[in-house]
């Protein structure tokens, strides 16, 4: 079966005692496509992941990867995914390259081809150097490109991977996407979950974003920051005290709209139409009243507020992740 | 993509068994990599039965009177037996962390043959015991001890000990998958330690407090023990019931018993995974 989809979800359902982890979810990433799948933790992305890669049976609803039905053929699915999981599935006392030669035999190479594609993978993926460390010896990211490299082992049509830079430093992060992107160019399907809304939006052709077990929207990076709609000013005080005063002067340039004000962050935002106007008009006031600011500017909407607009702003998660001191040594 | 890789495809039926073995021979050949990459853990998991022969031999032997030839000649066949004991550790140890990073899920979403995991864990887990089991008979020898039993007597007797410690495989694959975590499957020693000393290893159950001895007598690591010292034809102290009676048959008969148990629950928990 020849499909211009790598991957199609049908009414996907999946539940876990009274928890529904999936309830109705549908997806269709084209052939060659980098899709991300947003959601805030617990939203079913793992759960649509862990169905479409075999490892798991839907309860309803049908799946195709590949062109082949995920609970009919599970094997012929095998042979043409790469998955990368939460954590990075390598063995750890192995070294790089017998790590990805053991893959090799179990993908069934023939025994010239396990050695001739580890040496190709190493050289991907700027593992080389380390190709003979055990991979306990690994940084975050180094042991996260040998993941990948061992997904990559049969050249997959379709690589899923489950939040790749979750507990990564952002060297580590910036080294996955590198090769994510690499990946992509390739002509591989990437599947992509995260709960990290600018490194969907960085690396995803399309995102779906996926709340309570189901997606409500579907679109490109762009067209989902045209959700919100227009640019904003925003200006990041220095003192608290401050806010009102602010918030009057962006409410007067904001129309109608009440501006948004993230009291922790000190920054008060509001979508604005005359956008050099309402700049000068704001600047104008910070300067007559006398209140100082770390930043005054215009921007486009982030997916942080289009996420919040879309789920009805019960989740909050930073653009920027603010790494925990867990991750931090992870 | 430039490269073209051919994989053998798995679904023809011809194709099913060859690749089952060589996939379970690929988990073998990673398993020994990992005994000898790191020769720290078998020294571990001998130091335990080592310090426990110095200790029960020399410091507390001249105190320890089974009433019957020389104490380690007793305390040392005990020691082989529950060395197999403690194996299924191990065996829980190394399926924890394939779970729990991810290894297993990764073995899951390739299209290997899915017992390879556990048969290669098998095999591997089995060498390993022989190899152990080698090291303990060579330290045995040196401080004196001796089968006297003829050359199929003895082979028998090592060959009692691999199967108590593959039918534990099994209890292992269990646990281990039970476990969530590295520090969970640490902790099953406070299992491992009863099963192993509450036994016929150490002291004849019949010099033990009436309730324990029944206990300990009933135990599967003392039907081993008692089976393999009558087969080395080292002393064997028994206080004549059923069960020490019968320690051949029994040493055969439990690890039927404990297969029959729990490798149906073992791979229903793998086909769990699935859920």
């Amino acid at each position: 079966m020849v499909s211009e989809y790598s991957v199609l979800a049908e009414g996907l359902r999946k539940h876990y005692g009274d928890k529904q982890a999936l309830n109705g979810f549908n997806l269709a990433v084209p052939r060659g496509t980098v899709y991300g799948l947003l959601g805030p933790n617990g939203a079913g992305k793992t759960t649509a992941v862990r169905i479409l890669s075999t490892l798991i049976r839907s309860d309803g609803g049908s799946a195709w990867v590949g062109g082949f039905n995920v609970a009919a053929q599970p094997r012929k699915v095998r042979r043409r995914i790469g998955l990368t999981g939460q954590s990075a599935a390598v063995d750890e006392i192995l070294t790089a390259r017998q790590n990805l030669r053991m893959f090799g035999r179990l993908f069934h190479l023939a025994p010239k081809e396990v050695k001739r594609r580890a040496e190709e993978l190493l050289e991907q993926f700027s593992l080389m150097e380390a190709a003979d460390k055990q991979a306990k010896t690994f940084s975050g990211g180094m042991r996260r490109r040998l993941d990948l490299a061992s997904s990559m082992i049969l050249a997959p049509e379709v690589l899923f991977l489950d939040e790749p830079t979750t507990g990564l430093d952002p060297r580590g992060r910036s080294e996955v996407w590198a090769s994510v992107r690499a990946l992509a160019a390739m002509g591989t399907t990437v599947l992509l979950t995260t709960h990290y809304l600018d490194e969907a939006d960085k690396l995803s052709d399309r995102i779906a974003v996926i709340d309570q077990g189901r997606n409500i929207v579907d679109d490109t990076p762009a067209g989902l920051k045209r959700v919100i709609g227009a640019d904003r000013v925003e200006v990041v005080l220095v003192d608290a005290a401050d806010i009102p005063a602010v918030v009057k002067a962006v409410a007067r340039v904001a129309g109608d709209t009440e501006p948004d004000v993230d009291a922790d962050e000190l920054r008060v935002h509001a979508p604005v139409t005359d956008r050099v106007a309402a700049l000068a008009e704001v600047t104008r006031t910070l300067l007559d009243e006398g209140i100082d600011a770390q930043d005054v500017g215009l921007r486009r909407p982030t997916l942080d507020e289009v996420f919040l607009h879309l789920t009805g702003g019960s989740t909050v998660t930073p653009t920027t992740p603010a790494l925990s001191k867990e991750e931090l040594v992870a | 993509m430039s490269t073209t890789l051919s994989s053998s495809d798995l679904d023809a039926p011809e194709r099913r068994m060859y690749w089952a073995i060589a996939d379970s021979l690929t988990i073998v050949r990673r398993d020994l990599t990992h005994m000898f990459k790191q020769p720290s853990i078998i020294a571990w998991q001998l130091g335990f039965p080592i310090v426990s022969v110095l200790l029960f031999v020399y410091v507390f032997g001249s105190a320890m009177d089974v009433g019957e030839g020389d104490y380690k000649t007793y305390a040392l066949p005990g020691m082989f037996a529950m060395t197999m004991a403690f194996g299924f550790m191990n065996t829980a140890m190394g399926v924890t962390i394939d779970k729990d990073r991810g290894v297993t899920d990764r073995f899951r979403s390739m299209p290997m043959a899915p017992s390879a995991v556990v048969t290669g864990r098998g095999v591997s887990d089995t060498l390993h015991a022989s190899v152990d089991l080698a090291v303990l008979a060579s330290i045995a020898l040196v401080i004196g001890w001796r089968s006297n039993g003829g050359l199929l007597a003895t082979l028998a007797a090592f060959g009692l000990l691999l199967l108590l410690r593959f039918a534990l495989i099994w209890v292992g694959v269990f646990l281990g998958l039970l476990m969530p975590n590295q520090e969970a499957a640490g902790n099953l020693f406070a299992v491992a330690f009863p099963f192993g000393m509450v036994s016929s290893v150490f002291t004849p159950p019949s010099m033990m407090p009436d309730w324990l001895g029944a206990i300990a007598m009933w135990n599967p690591v003392s039907s081993t023990a008692n089976a393999i010292r009558d087969l080395f034809g080292n002393p064997v102290v028994t206080g004549g019931s059923w069960i020490e009676q019968n320690a051949l048959l029994m040493a055969v008969v439990w690890p039927i018993v404990i297969t029959a148990v729990f490798f149906p629950l073992a791979v229903r928990k793998f086909q769990n995974l699935s859920r």
